[in-house]
């Protein structure tokens, strides 16, 4: 695993405005790697800056070794795909891919070979002396990324390439990216905001937020251990409750003590106790049998809850249930469909459930890193 | 997030890379060229508005001899010489710039045959007299006898000051010229915008017949100088036109004449502008206001008129400024009534008074630059409505109303095409009024004054070259500042610039450049009085709606091309020739179309600056029917008038193949 890309202390401001804060990141040679964030958190100042179509105001980037930091656009390793596609309305589809092939040493054969090569690459050989207009938003998308690799850059950029288009294309798309992506080990930086894009595509994800990078790590640790709130609301459903430390690895929520993650609170913090909805688990009512409490006791953060709503969202039940003898111990609880069956749930019933210790965690109140 | 943050670490300075190399240097190149053609001259008129020329006596001292030549009395300044004779007073002292002054007057029995010699020297190191043309500076003393002494002459010293003004504003017969043009102006406006509105109201929206034909009928001012309708009202209301009786003992030559010609030749402006408000206003405002059942007087007031009323606003400014700037018209038919473009042309032309013609220029400025900086303001919240998508309404037939509209719009018509048809029997009848048949000797413009048919040849040059090098310097200047990166001091700077010859008056603009290219000091002086200039004033007196024209188009291309173009390490002129071009040639050929047509109807800037190898078609109207030639001027105006109609025409074939071409692309 060599590091490709080298960004150190990256700052970026438009006059009084810091875009980017001390960004600091290694992108690894072949890999796929998404800036996911919410909408201007400055994903795509950072990408123009690896590009070097706006320059960082202060910070260094390397690229292969080389430092590129204040090298124009021109004279650094990439190709580019943006969310318009930016297509030559006026060139056919193979001019378009052959436009950075022209005066790069090659002959017109060798350019048109390649051009050739490309256009079945993407599954695209009978477009070739089409228009863009005349060609529909995905196959416009693929000829963009057909003449971003054309040249065979070490490093792919791509900004949010797949939100122009319908909801049906954009998952068959993902899909066509990665796997070519994956055939040609391309380094690949794509920007998105579509967080299921980004699990879905990314080797790893960088999750940014008002400037600053969150966390950077595979699609399943951003997902299954998310370093602060920040994150696990961004990516994903989260239950938060408020708690207070009362020592390591127990925060008391209302009247109730539960087993949690506390990590470095120190007892008496005020922390937020968080937990996703399909983490909460349904137990079996003979879990519960008449006069043997102590069946219960022996299970960790298990209690009894009121089902208050319950919705069916296709795959699953999103259900809103409620602790009543612990105030403020409101839960949202993704159940399984065969769960539901199994456990006769419906709106009114009483049921018990557990809160893994392991999946609930303490944050800090404030957004930002655990402590 | 945005409170002031010192970055650590050194900045980043951006290595500037070939393209933004040569980018820069089209910006600075072009830039130049504004400031050379637009900054600097104005720059020369204002200082000129500003230059006061006064006779300072103090710093000059005579001596004279006695009978014999001894001098036996000391030197006396001319100052004490004349509070002693009591021989000029104070308004004696001002002067023009050129202007001489003898010596001899403060010697009440000078006589240049006496013997009696004279000394005459400066009081300090600045102080300068001539001798004949033989210049003198300093303190140093001359000695001359009494037939020389006649040739001593002093010079004004120039100053700063504002006397120039007071001159102004405390002579009736010059200021009343602003209030003049000021009303005509207003009155013009009035009648226009509401014509323009209804007219352009029947064809948006209502279904009458011959759309197409009106249309093309509206636009037709367009294509002659605006002096024409002028020479139309002399032949119809004049001393002996024929609908004389109708004025009821008013003269044309004067107000009515300018606002009738004014109306026909701002129409056209007025009506794309109001036009262009109106269709683009929504059709479900329509929709619901029929669904709520309101009348149309109602719908008229609550729908139409607001949905339209940023376009009558930008109408009615660009109508003043076109009339209160207009120089031609009112040269043909203002008769004794004075407007401020006619001032500055007799200042200049008639008095020679530069300083004067310089003020009046400032004058006429500061209302046209206030019409221009309201039509600014109002264009940017017109913009912004447009960003809605909205519905195109579309018109209902209605026997009726349809009707109506048709009779008004023929009645416009009727105008329009009879002001340019009755040019056109002037100058084919032989002697008007006596003597009706036809004939083509007014075509003979080479047995006139006015430059003849070379004057013609002139003006296809001028808008042949004008049209080149203006779509050249506009679209490269354009893209430099819409589609470059960096720089972005520079270049709003000279979007800045761009924007500027809107609000200069072509007067202004010529006058400017006598001050500034008939400079003996300016290297540039050697395009005074050849075509050059009049391309050059002719590209920047209609640079800014061609600046436009051309942004409009670049803004509607992606912003990413460039950044494409370089990560695929592809120059930007490889771009720039290969897809912008392509891609705003349309805007590019209406760009050209409308510079042509321009230079071959503008008077104004260039009737300052032609010689007699460059005289234009224009002027050789203007000075036609100055000289009472009125046949041949309207000759020379119809021949103008088929010289841009055949050039519209070939433009919109051209356009057509060329958008028939590229069809398979532009669809989208
Ligand atoms: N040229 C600029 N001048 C001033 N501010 C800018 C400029 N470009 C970006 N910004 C600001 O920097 C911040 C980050 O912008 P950026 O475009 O990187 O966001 P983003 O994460 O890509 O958002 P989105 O998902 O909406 O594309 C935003 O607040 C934006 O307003
Ligand atoms: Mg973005």
């Amino acid at each position: 695993m060599t590091t490709f890309l080298k960004i150190r202390d990256l700052w970026k401001s438009f006059g009084q405005f810091v875009a980017l804060r001390d960004i600091s990141l290694d992108v690894i040679e072949g890999e796929f790697l998404c800036f996911l964030g919410p909408s201007g958190c400055g994903k795509t100042t950072l990408l123009r800056a690896i590009a070097g179509l706006d320059i960082q105001t202060a910070g260094t980037i390397h690229q292969a070794g080389k430092d590129v930091s204040n090298l124009p656009p021109a004279e650094r390793d990439f190709g580019i795909v943006f969310q318009s596609y930016a297509l030559f309305p006026n060139l056919t589809i193979s001019e378009n891919i052959s436009f950075g092939l022209e005066n790069a040493g090659k002959n017109k054969a060798e350019v048109k070979k390649r051009v050739d090569e490309l256009l079945q690459l993407i599954g695209l050989p009978e477009q070739r002396d089409k228009y863009p207009a005349q060609l529909s938003g995905g196959q416009q998308q693929r000829i963009a990324l057909a003449r971003a690799i054309a040249t065979s850059p070490g490093l792919l950029l791509l900004d949010e390439p797949l939100s122009a288009l319908d909801a049906k294309v954009r998952v068959h798309l993902r899909h066509e990216m990665t796997e070519l992506q994956r055939k040609l080990k391309v380094t690949t930086v794509m920007v998105t905001h579509d967080q299921e894009e980004a699990l879905s595509m990314a080797d790893r994800i960088v999750v940014m937020n008002h400037g600053v990078i969150e966390q950077v790590g595979t699609p399943t640790e951003i997902y299954t251990d998310p370093v602060s709130l920040f994150v696990a609301d961004f990516i994903g459903e989260m239950n938060q409750v408020p708690a207070e430390v009362t020592k390591e690895g127990e925060v008391r929520v209302g009247n109730r003590t539960l087993l949690c993650r506390t990590g470095d609170f120190a007892p008496g913090s005020k922390v937020i106790a968080a937990l996703r909805p399909e983490d909460v688990i349904p137990h079996d009512k003979d879990v519960r049998l008449p006069g043997t409490p102590d069946v219960i006791e022996t299970l960790q953060n298990t209690f009894d809850v009121v089902i208050k709503e319950m919705e069916f969202l296709g795959s699953f039940w999103r259900t809103s249930v409620s602790d009543e003898e612990a105030e403020g111990l409101d839960l949202t609880a993704d159940f399984s469909i065969n769960a539901v069956r199994r456990l006769s749930l419906a709106v009114g019933e009483k049921i018990t459930v557990e809160l893994p210790a392991d999946r609930l965690k303490a944050f800090s109140e404030t957004s930002g890193a655990e402590q | 997030m945005s409170s002031v943050e010192s970055i650590p670490g050194p900045k980043i300075r951006k290595k500037v890379g070939t393209d933004a190399l040569i980018q820069r240097g089209f910006i600075v190149v072009i830039a130049l060229y504004l400031i050379i053609t637009l900054a600097f001259p104005l720059y020369a008129m204002l200082s000129k508005a500003f230059e006061v020329y006064n006779y300072d006596l103090s710093q000059f001292s005579v001596q004279a001899s006695d009978e014999e030549g001894n001098f036996t009395t000391g030197p006396v300044t001319l100052l004490d010489l004349n509070a002693e004779l009591g021989l000029l007073g104070d308004s004696d002292m001002a002067a023009k710039g050129d202007g001489r002054l003898s010596l001899t007057q403060f010697f009440p029995d000078f006589s240049f045959r006496s013997p009696v010699m004279y000394r005459v020297a400066g009081t300090d190191e600045k102080s300068v007299f001539l001798v004949g043309s033989e210049r003198h500076v300093g303190t140093e003393s001359v000695e001359v006898d009494s037939n020389t002494f006649r040739k001593v002459v002093v010079r004004p010293v120039k100053s700063r000051g504002m006397s120039n003004f007071t001159r102004y504003f405390s002579t009736p017969a010059l200021f009343r010229s602003i209030g003049n043009s000021v009303f005509i102006a207003t009155v013009s406006t009035i009648i226009t915008v509401t014509l323009a509105f209804w007219f352009a109201y029947a064809l948006s929206r209502s279904c009458m017949k011959y759309k197409g034909f009106f249309r093309l009928v509206a636009m037709a001012p367009i294509l002659v100088p605006s002096l024409l309708p002028g020479i139309a009202l002399v032949y119809l209301f004049g001393n002996q036109g024929i609908l004389k009786g109708l004025l009821m003992g008013q003269s044309i030559y004067g107000p009515i004449g300018i606002v009738i010609g004014s109306v026909f030749f701002t129409f056209p402006h007025a009506m794309l502008i109001i036009g262009t408000a109106l269709s683009i206003s929504d059709a479900r405002l329509y929709e619901a206001a029929v669904s709520l059942r309101a009348s149309r007087w109602r719908t008229f007031w609550t729908v139409t008129i607001p949905g339209a009323r940023y376009g009558l606003i930008s109408a009615a400014f660009v109508v003043f400024n076109l009339v209160i700037t207009d120089f031609g018209l009112p040269k043909v038919i203002g008769g004794q009534f004075n407007v401020l473009a006619v001032d500055i042309y007799k200042q200049v032309i008639g008095q020679q008074n530069f300083e004067m013609g310089a003020v009046v220029s400032v004058v006429l400025l500061l209302p046209a630059l206030l019409a221009f900086a309201i039509d600014r303001q109002v264009q940017k919240k017109q913009v912004a409505g447009l960003t809605a998508r909205s519905v195109v309404f579309e018109p209902k037939p209605d026997r009726k109303a349809d009707t109506g509209w048709l009779f008004y719009c023929s009645l416009v018509a009727v105008f329009i095409l009879g002001i340019i048809g009755i040019c056109q029997m002037a100058a084919l009848i032989k002697f008007w009024p006596y003597d009706m048949s036809l004939s083509l000797n007014n075509y003979a413009f080479d047995r006139m004054d006015g430059g003849g048919w070379a004057a013609y040849k002139n003006s296809i040059k001028l808008g042949l070259l004008t049209a080149f090098v203006g779509t050249v310097v506009v679209f490269l200047g354009a893209y430099m500042v819409e589609k470059t990166s960096d720089f972005t001091k520079g270049r709003s700077g000279f979007q800045m610039l761009a924007m500027m010859p809107m609000a200069i008056p072509g007067m202004v603009l010529g006058l400017a450049y006598i001050f500034f290219f008939n400079n003996p000091a300016n290297p540039l002086n050697f395009i005074y009085g050849t075509m050059a200039i009049l391309v050059v004033s002719t590209v920047t007196h209609f640079y800014t709606v061609s600046h436009l024209t051309a942004v409009t188009a670049l803004k509607q291309m992606d912003t990413e091309f460039e950044s494409v173009a370089s990560s695929l390490k592809q120059p930007f002129y490889k771009l720039f020739a290969r897809v912008t071009v392509p891609v705003c040639m349309p805007a590019i050929l209406n760009i050209s179309i409308y510079l042509f047509v321009n230079a071959m109807t503008t008077v104004s800037a260039v009737v300052f600056l032609y010689s007699t190898d460059t005289a234009l078609a224009s002027i050789a109207v203007l000075n036609m029917d100055d000289a009472g030639d009125i046949a041949p001027a309207a000759a020379m105006g119809m021949m103008i008038f088929y010289t841009n109609a055949a050039a519209r025409l070939l433009h919109a074939v051209g356009s057509r193949a060329i958008l028939k071409r590229s069809e398979a692309w532009r669809q989208r």
